[in-house]
């Protein structure tokens, strides 16, 4: 019974469970919204082998090709592409691959960003204003121009699973450590400020003692946050880099971007299905986590977080007679 | 309009806020009634409701806020009137004068302009005619050359000044009520004592009923007529300040009126260190402490030559108003602001210059209790953690488990109790917490304490036991101490010596009985006579003593 107890408040402190608890209402329903799509996608980004009825470069079935710009039907659900694939599996497929990037870019750049926010923003002095300048030099750049200059200098034309994921990972790696930079930065420099660090000063702690007990976990409050919104960020370069014909090529994986560019040509001649459902992909994976960021960002904030109205039932009523904190009383006396 | 009739009627007020944790009735039946040209007081400690109920009398509760009952101000129902109504009830029935002077003000716009923004808002006034109006309220509420000052922006006047420019705006429409919400806790005592002048003058010459809400039982007994103690949500008591200070009823308002320190002048020895001898524990000879200014700007001389010694086991007041150094003098004892002149000895090392890495086995001997108790430990570590943590630095414990026994003897003589350990800082109240950082301040037994405005952030009853347990302490575990304070009473409880500072420099020093009770300095003076005593009586004619000498 106890042990059930801490389990539910171990649970109850977990980021994104604490927050469901919190949240009423239109923020509630939009962060449900929000972790219902990216659940249903790592589903699919996990049982891809499974769910997909062919495989992500397969042409031909038991019947010989499967014919290109088929329209959809009960062999093909949504139909094929102008390449002879099918499209629900081209689709189911890329959620894999766009999952993928998501992980090895946010974990890539989280690591140096964090690392180096820290060292920036409590050591200061000069690495602080070398590092703040090539972030702002980094910024300077158009994102995907500069996933597109790595992408190349990284797979070098080469476009095999990993070397295409990689090379989109790495660039959007490259574009997403300012970011982290900054904001933890910024984070350090207030946390660094704060009475509790001057005192672990006072007490002669050593400096990267503060910098990883004290400053560190109390500046990364705001990381999940960041962290989805990144989410879709990388997804939206992969798509870009794909669709700009700087992606995977299709014997090697499935990716929404490639399809998309592949389905330009479609879309004149009247054959929707090609382009409609890759882009309703990405559109989803992206709105999803959007909206799983957006809510997180409310609901750390008390200004704008809603709260259940003071209801009038028999418990809150008592509530309401019995005084909020005896321990003033105990102050007194 | 009769002169019977009350400037506002609170009757059954009920104020309910959703929180995170579920509704928390903030306020559970209040009744009021102020007259007009009537001061009344709401005392209580925080939380207990009293800027809550005032704030409603103009309506201004946050969203979350659930009201029921009535208030009536000039015969309308706040509670159920229309925003509209409500916008021009504000001003003009009633006005708003906050506690911070410097965030009411706008920083982009003139204070003319804002003086005159709110007379026009309310559709009665020309351009050139708000302007001037606006100038008359300037001088009324005492700023000089109120022609020119009219057009200088917020930045250019004092805290004090802005206070005023506070008040003139609240009176600038004829408010028939002034909700002053603790108008002077953010000013020093002698710019308290002039704000306090004005809202008594406001009261005489303009009739204005004044809601006054503090927590300073001293500024109570010198402005208030009526008293209403608030405790958790409820009135518990209504009285004339003169009967409430000589007959109190309730058992919370005794208790209230019991823990405000007084400067009563004890007699405090020295503790006998046994050998005369021994070196001082700080000793400070010409000590300058210089901020360097920014681009372009004259770097800004805080602490300018001053010599004091602190001796083994003897508690050393500094006194002084915001920025006259005392803070900055405290944080270079402790090596967090350099010294940049003269000589600061800190346990027989110079902080002149000092290299963090030779001074750092001398940090075991230096314990600092920081202003305030929120902010002053990390919230994601337990309060065993924190209390252990000096012992973990300095190697005495491998681990804040380890060091788990030690940290319960401490928190024992502190008076926490040992399940508290284990709870979250945000968990504890203010004082509780206090005590907890004493607790880790004294964790390696340090010859040296230094104490940064400790009960500042306090209630005055947490406070009075706050002093308490640092005397205990002090006497059980003899260290000396640099006790950092504006509040001349509480030094009087604690310390033996104490040094009066003014714009970084000592004006007197001498024994605390010595200082306060015959004081030869005339800032000294003035800075004693501007304390408000809770006792109207005896305030009345300090009142008087006060401004003779201000003549």
């Amino acid at each position: 019974m106890v042990q059930k107890r801490t389990l539910r408040s171990r649970l109850g402190r977990l980021p994104v469970v604490h927050q469901l608890r919190q949240s009423v209402g239109l923020q509630r329903g939009m962060l449900i919204a929000g972790l219902v799509i990216t659940g249903v996608f790592l589903f699919t980004a996990a049982f891809a082998p499974l769910i997909a009825p062919y495989g992500f470069a397969q042409l031909r079935g038991e019947d010989g090709l499967f014919g290109a710009q088929q329209p959809p039907s009960a062999e093909h659900w949504f139909g094929t592409t102008v390449g002879g694939y099918d499209v629900l599996s081209r689709v189911i497929w890329g959620a894999q691959t766009a999952f993928l990037v998501i992980v090895i870019a946010v974990l890539l750049s989280i690591f140096a960003g964090i690392l180096l926010g820290l060292i920036s923003g409590y050591i200061g002095g000069w690495i602080d204003r070398v590092l703040v300048v090539i972030a702002d030099a980094v910024f300077a750049f158009p994102t995907l121009l500069l996933a597109i200059v790595a992408a190349i200098v990284i797979s070098g034309g080469q476009s095999n699973l990993w070397g295409g994921v990689m090379a989109a990972a790495i660039s959007i790696t490259v574009v997403f450590i300012p970011q982290y930079f900054r904001v933890i930065r910024a984070e350090t420099v207030r946390v660094k400020s704060e009475a509790f660090v001057e005192s672990a000063r006072v007490i002669g702690a050593k400096t990267p003692r503060i910098m990883f007990r004290h400053v560190f976990r109390n500046s990364t409050r705001t990381l999940p946050l960041i962290f989805t919104l990144n989410s879709s960020e990388a997804i939206l370069t992969l798509a870009g880099l794909g669709f700009l014909g700087f992606g995977i090529q299709p014997t090697s994986a499935a990716e929404w971007g490639y399809d998309l560019n592949k389905a330009i040509a479609d879309v004149t001649s009247g054959i929707w299905w090609t382009s409609v459902f890759p882009g309703l992909a990405i559109v989803l994976v992206v709105l999803g986590v959007t909206l799983i960021g957006e809510s997180l960002n409310d609901l750390a904030d008390p200004r704008l977080r809603t709260r259940r109205r003071a209801a009038t039932t028999p418990a809150d009523a008592v509530a309401a007679t019995q005084p909020i904190a005896r321990e003033e009383l105990g102050e007194v006396v | 309009m009769t002169s019977t009739e009350p400037a506002v009627d609170i009757r059954d007020l009920q104020i309910t806020f959703d929180t995170d944790g579920g509704a928390v009735t903030a306020v559970r039946g209040v009744d009021l009634v102020v007259a007009p040209g009537e001061v009344l007081a709401i005392v209580g400690e925080s939380g207990s409701g009293k800027t809550v109920t005032a704030r409603s009398i103009l309506g201004l509760l946050p969203e979350t806020a659930k009201v029921s009952g009535a208030v009536v101000l000039q015969g309308e129902n706040v509670v159920t009137v229309s925003r509209q109504r409500l916008r021009e009830l504000r001003g003009t029935a009633g006005a708003m004068i906050f506690q911070e002077p410097s965030t009411a003000l706008n920083p982009v716009f003139t204070v003319g302009w804002q003086l005159a923004e709110g007379l026009r808002s309310h559709g009665e006034y020309s351009r050139k005619q708000a302007m001037s109006h606006a100038v008359e309220m300037l001088r009324r509420v005492g700023i000089p050359e109120p022609e020119l000052r009219v057009n200088d922006y917020p930045h250019q006047f004092s805290g004090g000044q802005k206070q005023r420019i506070v008040i003139a705006m609240a009176l600038a429409l004829d408010a028939s009520v002034l909700i002053a919400d603790e108008p002077t806790t953010a000013l020093d005592v002698t710019v308290q004592a002039e704000i306090l002048d004005l809202l008594r003058r406001c009261r005489d010459e303009f009739g204005t009923a004044i809601v006054l809400i503090t927590h300073n039982m001293g500024v109570v007994a010198d402005l208030a007529d009526r008293v209403a103690v608030m405790y958790q949500g409820e009135i518990v008591e209504t009285a004339p300040v003169q009967q409430l200070f000589s007959a109190p009823h309730h058992e919370y308002t005794k208790k209230l009126l019991a823990a405000v320190p007084r400067v009563e002048l004890v007699e405090r020895p020295l503790p006998d260190s046994g050998e005369g001898a021994r070196d001082a524990v700080v000793s400070a000879r010409g000590l300058e402490i210089e901020y360097p200014g920014r681009l372009g700007r004259k770097a800004f001389l805080a602490v300018r030559g001053i010599d004091f010694d602190i001796a083994p086991g003897e508690v050393l007041g500094l006194v002084g108003e915001s920025g006259s150094g005392k803070t900055t003098i405290g944080r270079a004892i402790a090596g967090l602001t350099p010294v940049t002149g003269g000589s600061l000895r800190v346990l027989g090392a110079e902080m002149r210059g000092m290299r963090e890495r030779s001074f750092r086995p001398h940090r075991k001997d230096l314990g600092f209790v920081f202003q305030d108790p929120a902010t002053s430990f990390n919230p994601l570590l337990t309060i065993a953690d924190c209390v252990a943590e000096p012992l973990v630095v300095h190697g005495i414990a491998a681990s804040p488990r380890e060091a788990r026994e030690r940290v319960d003897e401490l928190l024992d003589a502190v008076q926490l109790p040992n399940a508290f350990g284990d709870r979250f800082p945000h968990e504890l109240s203010g004082g509780q917490r206090q005590r907890a950082s004493l607790a880790r301040a004294l964790a390696l037994d340090p010859k040296l304490l230094i104490a940064d405005e400790p009960t500042s952030a306090l209630d005055v009853s947490v406070q009075a036991r706050v002093l308490e347990l640092f005397e205990e302490l002090q006497e059980r575990f003899g260290f000396a101490s640099l006790f950092i304070t504006h509040d001349l009473a509480v030094v009087d409880r604690v310390a033996h010596r104490v040094v009066v500072l003014h714009h970084g420099d000592v004006v007197e020093a001498g024994p605390t009985p010595q200082v306060l009770g015959s004081p030869r300095d005339p800032y000294t003076q003035r800075l004693l006579a501007s304390l408000p005593v809770p006792d109207p009586a005896e305030q009345a004619v300090r009142r008087e003593a006060l401004a003779s000498l201000r003549d």
